[in-house]
């Protein structure tokens, strides 16, 4: 069976594989609280890999499978451009450089039992990463809102009000909302359409 | 009893990333489960620090488990434990994303596409809020977040200068 949309590494307008990886180095070491938002700048934003729409596509996959969703992430953008050697080096990127990070924060941890200064830099880290990742919801959530009316805001907005207002555990909202959206979008797709 | 704890290492965390649907973070409370009460790998004060210190790395958050199986049985451990947690889903996300090319124009994969979105919007908007419920602890902290949400708005800054200031105003001890 042809293959057409999975492209050869190096291919024009393909990011490279040790452009891959290195980006992914990137996001990794400045992923503090959560590498999306670092993910979303450099693919969307600084080397225009992926539309809005084509990185919020990308993502809602990647949340959809089990797993770590950034890791998942990884290895979806990673296969698109570069086949099974794009999504070795993306995992590579995102994955090497936390493990050492951690390695070397537990050994430090193991012998001086306190991390507090640490902890208090963090929690500092931690209230400017809350407002990253407030401002890369306002961004994904564009092409939602600026179209014409449809049903997709109230999915997103009853998501957002199961988990975080309700306290609903995430999985039984995933499994409740997940068949209903998608069986909307089956029954609307005119509306539901994601690119025009 | 578990002769060999990379063997059960391996199987807890395998079995455990292939339901982790919504993340690292949704399994927390499940990874806790395994390692304090079934197995007794750790007690409650370690499974803590280690989360600590997993928040402390940048990069995905689930490298929690690295440190439990570095716990367990030292650096086989960890490497156990983190190929464990992310080679079965990293399969699955593989051949997920080219059968998904590869039916890109069918009615069903656009229907679920355009399903997921938003749902997916609405679970990142929920833990954007959770992390800033758990980080604006006071007036200082809320006003970090607020105006990092308006530089990366509306500016092209680098959101390591935010972190940076936030880093040195946590560390002032403001936060």
């Amino acid at each position: 069976m042809p293959e057409p949309t999975i492209s050869p590494p190096g291919a024009p307008g393909m990011p490279a594989l040790s452009e891959l990886f290195i980006s992914f180095i990137i996001v990794s070491v400045s992923g503090f609280g959560g590498a999306l938002p670092w993910a979303r700048r450099m693919i969307v934003e600084q080397k225009r890999w992926m539309t809005t729409e084509e990185f919020n596509e990308a993502f809602a996959l990647a949340q959809f499978l089990p797993g770590p969703n950034v890791v998942n992430f990884s290895v979806v953008f990673g296969s698109r451009f570069g086949g099974a050697a794009g999504a070795a080096v993306a995992l590579a990127g995102l994955m090497g450089p936390p493990l050492v990070i951690v390695t070397v924060l537990a050994v430090l941890y193991a012998q001086f039992g306190e991390l507090e200064i640490l902890g208090r830099i963090l929690s500092g880290i931690t209230a400017a990463a809350a407002g990253l990742l407030i401002a890369v919801v306002g961004k994904m959530a564009l092409p939602l809102f600026t179209r014409r009316w449809n049903w997709a805001p109230a999915i997103a907005i009853l998501a957002f009000a199961g988990v975080a207002i309700m306290r609903w555990p995430l999985p039984w909202v995933f499994a409740v909302l997940a068949p209903v959206a998608v069986a909307i979008a089956w029954l609307k797709p005119a509306a539901a359409t994601a690119r025009q | 009893m578990n002769d060999n704890p990379l063997i059960a290492l391996f199987g807890y965390f395998a079995l455990l990333s292939l339901f982790a649907v919504g993340g690292a973070n949704a399994a927390i409370p499940e990874m806790h489960r395994i390692a304090v009460e079934v197995m007794h790998w750790m007690n409650d004060r370690q499974f803590a620090d280690s989360f600590a210190i997993a928040q402390l790395s940048p990069g995905p958050n689930v490298i929690i488990v690295t440190l439990i199986g570095y716990h367990v049985a030292g650096l086989a451990g960890a490497a156990v434990a983190t190929v464990a947690m992310c080679g079965p889903t990293c399969l699955l996300s593989f051949f997920a994303a080219r059968t998904w090319d590869r039916f890109k124009d069918a009615p069903w994969r656009i229907a679920i596409q355009a399903g997921l979105v938003p749902v997916s919007l609405g679970l990142i908007a929920a833990s954007a809020f959770v992390l800033a419920r758990a980080a604006d602890k006071n007036i200082y902290a809320g006003v970090v977040t607020a105006v990092t949400v308006a530089v990366a708005s509306f500016t092209r800054v680098n959101p390591l200068w935010l972190f940076a200031a936030g880093g040195m105003l946590g560390l002032s001890g403001w936060l």
